[in-house]
């Protein structure tokens, strides 16, 4: 657009002072309930500061020494694995069915009836409290729960599954929990990126003889790629924060044996017990790798949107 | 209806065969997905005697005297209820405004540090609130409001994520022109945002309002490490509680209900509005 010289650019200016103004209610909450509390949760990670018994310790300077304790007494290295473990297995499922239930969708060929009932079905365990899902599959898959009691009567077991006393059982749980409440998200999220393919691509490999399979490999994933990726890594900051499940489910212990403990839950504790040197050092731990995680999804995908923003079009004209 | 064959290609599953393929996996996604919901439901119907027989897919007769036992339990089930409802009511209304607002003034408005701004709260969008948890528990009581819900209300002002679909949406439907002629038939700022703008917005912002009122009442983090008084507590936290405290002595006719009216009041209010809220999830990820 012509940039016009500005005749009236005092009242634009007097305009757009109210962006600044706008903007107020929502910087000062940000800057009050969430970058100060980052700022104490550092300062604390530098300080001894915890209960023992009834006798307060601290709180006491101590450097990087809650960091050294972190690393090294193993519990972080555990509980990230048991953290990523379970994201991984809820994760795999997860994004098999909604690249093909996407595909599905998106196939004009295949023309599904009822998507908007399926997709809506599908959609909505995401919705659910998660510390009442997990509330429920503990009284179903408890050891004398309904599932237990089930197999039993059909002959499949002889005695209950406890569920809860194998990591296998707890963390398939906590996992197909995360699957069901997260695959519809997914679903409809790729199935976004696959109704933006250029629509001609499809009608061209038709031409060619490509089979669906073949379509499906060749075009639609490579073009895919950048959605799949913006997928995955908010999925793994959201699995990165599992909590209310897990908590619940295994009533905050991580049975058996800490082997379903995730890093919230461990944080949760430390903040529960007020070891607050602990809590704090965890916490960078976590801000640091959600940081790094947090930029890549920004470098690729919304980073565009803040390059669109450029000084408006000419709104003078007045 | 045109002939599926004449689109069939040779080489791959016929387009009938894989047809069948993708209904049967539906419907047993489908099933899978509604099958928790519905043992809920029959199981909050039936009575504690009755349960401990197993499965059954037919409702029984007990879901009211159920409901009546948890209202007069010690467990304070309907409080929570009620405290659940203020918190993600005042939250939901408080956050879609401002984060609004917030959209609304990049969106409209030039200002030298409009770039940083929105940089800024992009780049913040994905920080999970956990990590700040510590600072925001020893600010909570530093100024006293341990115990009060104003701590879980205030703070939803700044909804990156909410602020980040309304700018989405702005793009599309929020012209610059629109903006232009309210002022110059003389309206304020505040009353062109208000009266002219917002209206312009009502799909978006209802689906913003179910997600952050969905979002509020499902939350526990955050809640359970400010509220500790047996009557200020959350459904999420109560229900938390019905799992540490010992299990076995509940009545299990209570316990699913207590569970039920936690997911039934959202899966209703969703199956009416999915329309909306399932063409609405795209639009606040990628750009499409």
């Amino acid at each position: 657009m012509a940039n016009t010289p500005k005749k009236g650019k005092s009242r634009v200016v007097r305009y757009n002072k109210w962006g600044y103004i706008f903007l107020i209610p929502f910087i000062v909450v940000y800057l009050i309930f969430q970058l100060v509390p980052l700022f104490t949760t550092i300062y604390n990670s530098f300080f001894e500061n915890y209960l023992s018994g009834l006798k307060q310790i601290g709180p006491n300077f101590v450097g990087l020494a809650n960091y050294k304790e972190i690393v090294t007494n193993g519990d972080l290295i555990k509980y990230t694995q048991n953290t990523l473990i379970m994201w991984v297995l809820g994760f795999v499922p997860q994004i098999f069915f909604s690249l093909l239930l996407g595909a599905w969708f998106s196939d004009a060929r295949l023309r599904i009836r009822a998507a908007g009932f399926f997709k809506t079905v599908i959609y909505l365990p995401n919705l659910i409290m998660a510390a009442s899902f997990a509330m429920l599959f503990f009284t179903l898959f408890a050891d004398s729960g309904p599932i237990n009691t089930t197999m039993i009567n059909m002959g499949l077991i002889s005695e209950p599954y406890k569920f809860l006393e194998h990591a296998a059982g707890s963390r398939g749980l906590v996992a197909f929990m995360n699957f069901l409440m997260w695959f519809g998200n997914t679903t409809i999220l790729l199935m976004a990126g696959m109704l933006g393919i250029d629509g001609s691509l499809f009608e061209a490999a038709q031409v060619d003889g490509a089979t669906s399979t073949q379509v499906f490999f060749r075009i639609t994933l490579p073009l895919l790629r950048p959605i799949l990726l913006y997928v995955m890594i908010t999925s793994l900051i959201g699995g990165l924060q599992m909590f209310d499940v897990p908590q619940v489910l295994t009533n905050g212990k991580g049975n058996p044996v800490r082997m379903s403990m995730t890093l919230i839950m461990y944080l949760n504790n430390h903040l529960y017990s007020k070891n607050f040197g602990m809590a704090g050092a965890l916490s960078v731990f976590l801000f640091i790798i959600t940081g790094i995680l947090s930029l890549i999804v920004y470098k690729f995908s919304v980073q565009d949107n803040v390059d669109e923003v450029k000084p408006k079009r000419n709104r003078n004209k007045n | 209806m045109r002939q599926d064959k004449e689109y069939s290609v040779e080489g791959g599953l016929g387009l009938t065969v894989r047809r069948i393929i993708a209904y049967v996996v539906l419907i047993l996604l489908t099933v899978l997905c509604l099958f928790w919901f519905y043992i809920l439901f029959v199981n909050a119907s039936r009575a504690h005697s009755d349960l401990a027989r197993g499965f059954t897919l037919i409702p029984g007769k007990y879901l009211l005297k159920n409901w009546q036992g948890v209202v007069n339990g010690t467990q304070p089930i309907a409080r929570g209820m009620l405290n659940s409802f203020i918190i993600a009511a005042c939250a939901s209304v408080l956050s879609v405004y401002f984060s609004t607002m917030t959209a609304y003034a990049i969106h409209v408005y030039d200002f030298k540090a409009k770039k940083a701004i929105f940089t800024f709260i992009l780049a913040v969008m994905m920080i999970p609130t956990q990590v700040t948890a510590l600072g925001f528990i020893k600010l909570v009581q530093g100024i006293k409001l341990e115990n009060s819900f104003i701590p879980l209300i205030i703070p939803t002002i700044a909804a990156p994520a909410t602020f980040y679909y309304m700018k989405q949406y702005m793009e599309s439907t929020l012209p610059h022109a629109i903006v232009e002629a309210a002022r110059i038939d003389g309206a304020n700022e505040v009353r062109t945002f208000n009266t002219i703008s917002l209206p312009m917005m009502k799909p978006a912002i209802a689906v913003q309002l179910i997600f952050t009122f969905v979002f509020n009442w499902n939350n526990y983090f955050t809640p359970a490490l400010i509220l500790h008084d047996d009557k200020k507590k959350t459904l999420p936290i109560l229900i938390a509680q019905l799992r540490s405290a010992d299990f076995l002595k509940f009545d299990m006719g209570q316990v699913y209900v207590t569970i039920a009216f936690s997911i039934f009041p959202v899966i209703i209010v969703y199956l009416c509005l999915s329309r909306f809220i399932v063409g609405g999830v795209a639009l606040g990820s990628v750009k499409g």
